[in-house]
């Protein structure tokens, strides 16, 4: 029998959201003794739920309650009613995650020292430095199995892996592989190894890849200490007279509010939600949103500088068989101000299914110049780069002046203008692409556009002094010391690298810090 | 390196069936191919309007191997649609009369009779903002890419979880880098 907790119990650690972050906390806080509830507003799937199918998956599990966008990025033209790519379902978007696990390097903690003034950008640097993270990242890497990590060797090159490693080869790049993968290339932790089924960003069928949903929750809910509340979407965070959260208020899968107590709340309901929460939480002690004195809640929203290029050759190349994102090169993830941008980006292998490419490709075309690309399907490569793009004040997620949700909670508008940085990265990006393929005989290349935001980050930063951020170097709020951030709003800045493993060990870090303040009687 | 079949696994007489719309037979509640390899019912929208619509879509993503049938795969939720909605209805079929009226005007025919493919897609352009084109546009990218039976067509081989993956059927097996 699944453990179940009392709405009343006032000490239970409640963890909104259970995404890599906050499903990977409310694990690893069950492991070592304290009793956990996570509410999770979508409800819960199993492996055998998922198909092969892109717009199935897409609409099954997806956020897809409305958001809406403004700024210069183009997404807010593409997609207005889809700022961000984010799965509502136990696990979150760890089930559609590609599994692509990279460390931040050492600089790019330090972005303010280390880029200095950029003209419009909000840089800081992080409150920790790499030295800090080392041994969470490696805590991280070895309970997610990451390739090339802890003896496990590199999945196997696919196809489209093949192509890019030919191109980096020809244009001299020296640090090219099939990437370090939370995806088993063999049987580990009781999952399988991956049968190249390319399907990763519908949930994979094998288990091989990681994710919270059966990775992380199950061993949680072995101990007796974690219940997993689905269907729960929490609409505010309450406080006490001294200000610090006491229960939070979620409507069930019919609507009802209920109240569940808390001695400590965790927020992790991914970048854009998680500030709308605490936004939504304003009271009489807290009147612009809970734990916003520094107004810096919501603000800084990072989305990562990306782009794709695809390639067509004259010869087939079948990109879509295998893993989908094992393969990368790194070289230009360095910090060079030379090419004309500070900070750096990745060149990912990317492959996406006939109905997905037909969506994202050219987003709006239509006409030969589109379908003729289409033809050229079963030739094409495809890679994503994905690049440290600037925290800026006014790019920010914030309450909507009118719309409210069906739980009467107003919903979210995402506001994002590209910084010149940003502009100058993605143009030299392009360009790299495009001559890697160039390199191995491409007939034609396309420089696709952005795609709803998969990395969504900054919006409760991290920071050294309370009044340039919401949460202090443990994720926990610089005025209310039970409340904590735990997903990917908590950055400070946002690196080049796909940021999830960074989650991961944030995450496992704020777990033993929680726990030993527990321990002192702190919290 | 595995191929993927791309031949049309139909009868010779659905073979027969590519061609413009201008070629399918128009009746009362109906549209058929000429050579009778299929057909559609019709019972909101004005088989006249499914025709042109047909049209229109392969101008929109006009895939030459793909028979009309695929287009008119992807349109025909939109009869029953329209009969529970009735402004979509009326968006689909103002917006076939428009075209018609634009088209006269400039040709002296309706849509389906213009039988340059650059001159109708001189004309979507002219028409390319409108909520119409817009609709259409949005709905067939979902409608004609993702319906399972084109994907041979384009080498796209769908599901694989239920074969095994590609771990034995060619996830690395390019022949040529
Ligand atoms: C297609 C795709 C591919 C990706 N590939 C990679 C990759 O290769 N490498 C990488 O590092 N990252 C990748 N990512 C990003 C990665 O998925 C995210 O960084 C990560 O999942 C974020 O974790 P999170 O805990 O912050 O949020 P999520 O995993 O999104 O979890 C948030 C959860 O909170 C729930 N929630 C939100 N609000 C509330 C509320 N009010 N009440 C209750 N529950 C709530 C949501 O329903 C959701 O389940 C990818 C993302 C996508 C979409
Ligand atoms: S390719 Fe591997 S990781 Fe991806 S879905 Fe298939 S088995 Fe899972």
């Amino acid at each position: 029998m699944a453990t179940q907790f009392d709405k009343d119990d006032a000490s239970l650690a409640v963890v909104v959201g259970s995404g890599a972050g906050g499903g990977t906390l409310a694990t690893a806080l069950a492991q070592a003794g304290i009793k956990t509830v996570v509410l999770e507003a979508g409800p819960r799937y199993e492996i055998e739920d998922f198909v092969n199918d892109e717009w199935e998956m897409f609409n099954k599990i997806s956020w897809l309650d409305k958001r809406t966008t403004s700024g210069s990025w183009q997404v807010a033209r593409d997609f207005p009613n889809l700022p961000a790519w984010i799965v509502k379902a136990v696990g979150g978007t760890s089930i559609h995650w590609a599994g692509a696990s990279l460390r931040m390097q050492d600089h790019e903690l330090k972005a303010a020292s280390t880029y200095g003034d950029v003209k419009g950008a909000n840089l800081l640097d992080w409150p920790i430095t790499l030295a800090d993270l080392e041994p969470y990242y490696a805590k991280a890497e070895a309970r997610m199995g990451v390739t090339r990590t802890n003896d496990i060797p590199g999945l196997p090159g696919n196809n489209n892996f093949k192509v890019l490693k030919a191109g980096a080869d020809k244009l001299g790049y020296k640090k090219c592989h099939s990437g370090r993968m939370a995806v088993n290339s063999q049987p580990r932790d009781g999952r399988n190894a991956c049968q190249q089924i390319g399907f990763c960003l519908q949930g994979c069928k094998m288990g091989a890849k990681w994710s919270t949903l059966y990775a992380e929750i199950p061993k949680g809910e072995a101990t007796g200490n974690l219940e997993v509340r689905p269907d729960a979407q929490v609409l505010t965070i309450e406080h006490d007279a001294q200000g610090k959260v006491s229960a939070v208020v979620y409507a069930d899968k019919s609507g009802q509010l209920q109240r569940q107590k808390a001695r400590i709340v965790a927020v992790a309901g991914n970048s854009i939600e998680s500030p709308r929460l605490l936004l939504n939480s304003s009271s009489s002690t807290f009147p612009d949103g809970l734990a916003n004195s520094s107004g810096q809640v919501g603000r800084n929203y990072m989305r990562h500088m990306t782009g794709s290029v695809y390639a067509i050759f004259e010869r087939p190349v079948h990109m879509y068989r295998g893993t989908t994102m094992a393969g990368i090169v790194t070289d230009e993830s360095v910090n060079a101000p030379n090419r004309g941008f500070v900070g750096g980006y990745e060149m990912e292998t990317v492959a996406l299914g006939l109905p997905f490419l037909a969506a994202f490709l050219q987003p709006g075309a239509w006409g030969r110049d589109f379908t003729s690309a289409m033809d050229s399907y079963d030739h094409m490569a495809g890679m994503w780069l994905v690049g440290e793009d600037m925290p800026q004040e006014s790019n920010k997620v914030s309450l909507h002046a009118s719309e409210k949700d069906k739980h009467g909670m107003a919903i979210p508008n995402v506001h994002y203008d590209d910084h010149a940085n940003d502009l100058a990265m993605r143009a030299h990006a392009y360009e790299r692409g495009r001559a890697l393929y160039d390199a191995v005989g491409a007939v034609r290349t396309f420089p696709t556009p952005p795609y709803p935001s998969t990395h969504n980050l900054g919006t409760n930063r991290m920071s050294e002094k309370s009044d340039d951020g919401v949460v202090n170097k443990w994720g926990q709020a610089h005025d209310v010391e039970n409340l904590f951030v735990s997903d990917g709003s908590q950055f400070t800045t946002g690196g080049a690298e796909n940021p999830t493993l960074t989650i991961v060990a944030l995450a496992l870090r704020q777990a033993d810090y929680i726990r030993d303040q527990m321990a002192k009687g702190a919290l | 390196m595995r191929l993927v079949d791309k031949r049309t696994r139909l009868s010779r007489r659905d073979f027969l069936a590519t061609g413009g719309a201008a070629a399918l037979v128009v009746g009362t509640g109906s549209l058929a191919a000429p050579s009778g390899a299929w057909s559609m019912e019709v019972t909101t929208l004005q088989p006249a309007t499914m025709r042109t619509l047909i049209q229109v879509s392969r101008d929109i993503y006009p895939h030459d191997r793909l028979a009309d049938h695929a287009y008119a795969t992807a349109l025909a939720p939109y009869d029953a649609a329209s009969a529970e909605d009735v402004s979509l209805k009326q968006l689909l079929e103002s917006g076939v009369t428009d075209l018609n009226a634009k088209t006269k005007a400039a040709h002296g025919v309706e849509y389906v009779q213009v039988g340059w493919e650059g001159q109708r897609v001189a004309l979507l352009q002219s028409v390319e903002t409108t909520e119409f084109f817009q609709k259409l546009r949005g709905d067939l990218l979902s409608g004609l890419y993702n319906n399972q039976a084109i994907w041979p067509k384009f080498g796209y081989e769908g599901a694989s979880a239920d074969k095994g993956g590609y771990l034995e059927r060619g996830f690395d097996d390019i022949d040529w880098v």
